[in-house]
């Protein structure tokens, strides 16, 4: 189980219309994401990187090929059991933090586990461990409007992690940040990808998400250009 | 019961914009209860005002009498006999007697109907007591309308003319005792009353009536041989049908209102939806599947009409009950003019039913409207809503 394959995509198409003409974002993209994996997709704007994070997360369907996605095909789910797959295995990241912005921090992070029809005193026990890992426990109260940038991703963090899900797909997690806030959310990520085995799947160009990831998938065109794997330095060395 | 949850956050999460709409939707709230409560209150009004003074608890009509034909008048008189006779002398009803005239006041010359009623009777709220002084000329009673369009008043002579039972024309003079107000036009325009016994003298026409009106809540009607029982509904079909018009009219009126408090549901969730279309996005990735958001906004815009209803609850019922209790004052000149005679104030009647039944009606819309706008996010996709997008 410890190295289990949780994403496998085979031959995956996404082509777009755009009225008389298509857009192949994807073209035969085959790969495959392990439990416990930090990885990353990387390339530039309209390189098919969002399409993929997409259809990995059920968001989406391919045109052709196949995602399998924790033993379930993207392609063959219903939109409810897309929403139940999201709901409790998928966590995400969005570049714009994705706050409901009527909802406090806490509501914020307790919506996925309301959705799960847990407890109250399991949700606020599962709410307030996923605020301390962030390290926001004291603006639990707080509304998105109140919070700066990196308090937002850091919320929309523990959004993701408070389900306990297998894998957080992160979509541009820091290209509203600035360098100093995109390193802490970056160590936050690494340490619950280490403490919790959660695996967290990136869709970025940022340089300095890269220096975090231990494998690098570059997607050119909608191709997988270039796989790495990358060795790891420590903590101090990358800042 | 999540799904409500989250619907109460989001409203209360709305804050000034939920509670803008909320007024809005509650001032159609009340106007349309007090409209309808003052329409009912006018119904009920007028019906009690004709049943007291005018109709009691039916009427026995002489078989030719046809009250829109003056023509019948001639012939529709009978004594009153048996079970009629018994009824009036037990007090349980009193007769009429219905003769054509003319009067000259002023010089002008102007046709009547001469009623005579008994000065005694106690089953209608008439004053007919003031016929009682019976000197030497014939004393009369008049009603408010009447005094203006013939210019009489307390104290006038005024000569009028009739034809007694054998077709013979005689003429006397009739001295105002009293100019009645009633709101009830049926005693009062084109008509003189005068002592019942005085006219059967004058017409010839001894111990006759024209009807005989029972007192209220009379039971079941026997029948009499040569008279018709017509009851309250035939009574006062006439003025019931008008109200209804005018309460037609008036359902138009709440109608625009409840449009105009619809359009401003509708247009706030269409502006929601494209406002909100990345939140409803984010809500489809953290796993609230697309039924399920069509739900949430839905019970939003009811939640809209019920947060309404009790900010129309705050001021509405102080507001309405201060109607109950003190009354809307008629405006001058409408008291006439609305088709049939209204007294100078209206107490509304506010029923249960109007109530609960009007808060069931705009709540039901307002889902129904609320429901509508949100038929896009059907056929949003997840990825295109968290882009901003819409269908």
């Amino acid at each position: 189980m410890e190295n289990s394959v949780l994403i496998k995509t085979v031959e995956l198409v996404k082509v777009y219309p755009m009225g008389r003409q298509s857009i192949v974002a994807l073209n035969r993209v085959s790969l495959t994401f392990r439990k416990g994996e930090f990885a990353g997709i990387v390339g530039p704007s309209g390189s098919g990187k969002t399409t993929l994070l997409n259809i990995i997360g059920s968001l989406d369907v391919p045109t052709e090929g196949s995602a399998e996605v924790l033993g379930e095909k993207v392609e063959n789910l219903s939109p409810k059991r897309a929403a139940e797959l999201r709901n409790r295995h998928i966590g995400f990241i969005f570049q714009t933090f994705n706050l409901l912005p009527v909802y406090t921090v806490y509501e914020n992070v307790e919506f996925p586990l309301l959705l799960q029809g847990m407890s109250s005193a399991e949700r606020k026990k599962a709410v307030m461990d996923s605020l301390e890992w962030v390290h926001l426990a004291d603006r639990a109260k707080s509304k998105p409007h109140q919070l700066s940038g990196g308090e937002s991703q850091r919320v929309a963090i523990a959004r993701a992690v408070v389900k306990r899900p297998e894998i957080i797909l992160a979509d541009e997690p820091t290209a509203n940040l600035d360098a100093e806030n995109s390193h802490h959310i970056l160590h936050t990520m690494e340490d619950l990808n280490r403490e919790l085995r959660i695996t967290f799947v990136f869709s970025t160009h940022d340089y300095k998400v890269m220096q975090h990831l231990r494998r690098k998938i570059s997607l050119v065109d909608g191709k997988v250009a270039k796989e790495e794997i990358i060795e790891t330095q420590p903590r101090e060395e990358r800042l | 019961m999540t799904i409500l949850r989250l619907a109460v956050r989001n409203l209360l999460g709305g804050g000034m914009k939920s509670w803008l709409n909320a007024v809005v939707l509650s001032i159609a709230f009340v106007a349309i209860i007090w409209t309808q409560g003052l329409y009912q209150g006018m119904d009920n009004q007028v019906s009690r005002a004709i049943i007291d003074a005018a109709v009691g608890g039916g009427q026995y009509w002489m078989e030719t009498y046809d009250p829109f034909d003056p023509f019948t008048l001639q012939d529709a008189h009978l004594k009153l006999t048996g079970k009629l006779d018994k009824l009036v002398k037990s007090g349980k009803a009193t007769p009429v007697l219905i003769i054509q005239g003319t009067i000259y006041p002023g010089g002008r010359i102007q046709s009547v109907i001469l009623k005579g009623i008994d000065p005694e009777q106690k089953l209608l709220s008439f004053p007919s007591s003031f016929l009682k002084n019976l000197d030497r000329e014939i004393p009369a009673l008049i009603g408010r309308r009447m005094a203006q369009t013939t210019g009489l008043k307390t104290g006038d002579a005024v000569t009028v003319r009739w034809r007694d039972a054998h077709g013979t024309f005689d003429a006397r003079d009739l001295r105002i005792v009293q100019v009645m107000s009633t709101s009830v036009q049926t005693i009062d325009a084109g008509q003189i009353w005068v002592p019942l016994r005085k006219l059967q003298e004058m017409a010839s026409m001894p111990n006759e009536a024209t009807l005989v009106i029972t007192e209220k809540n009379f039971g079941q009607a026997e029948k009499v041989p040569g008279w018709t029982f017509r009851d309250l509904n035939f009574l006062l079909k006439d003025i019931q049908d008008f109200i209804k018009s005018k309460t037609i009219g008036a359902s138009i009126f709440y109608s625009f209102l409840l449009f105009l408090a619809m359009l401003a549901i509708f247009n706030t969730q269409v502006l929601s939806i494209f406002r909100r279309r990345k939140e409803i996005g984010t809500l489809m990735a953290l796993g609230l599947p697309r039924g399920k958001v069509i739900e949430l906004f839905t019970v939003e815009g009811a939640l809209q009409a019920i947060l309404a209803a009790l900010v129309g609850a705050v001021y509405g019922i102080p507001l309405l009950a201060y109607f109950v209790a003190k009354g809307w004052p008629v405006p001058s000149g409408m008291a006439d003019s609305f088709g049939f005679a209204l007294s100078e104030k209206l107490f509304p009647t506010y029923s249960a039913g109007l109530v609960v039944g009007t808060t069931i009606l705009v709540l039901i819309i307002t889902t129904i409207v609320s429901f509508l706008p949100t038929r896009k996010i059907a056929k949003l996709k997840p990825t295109d809503a968290l882009r901003g997008r819409l269908p």
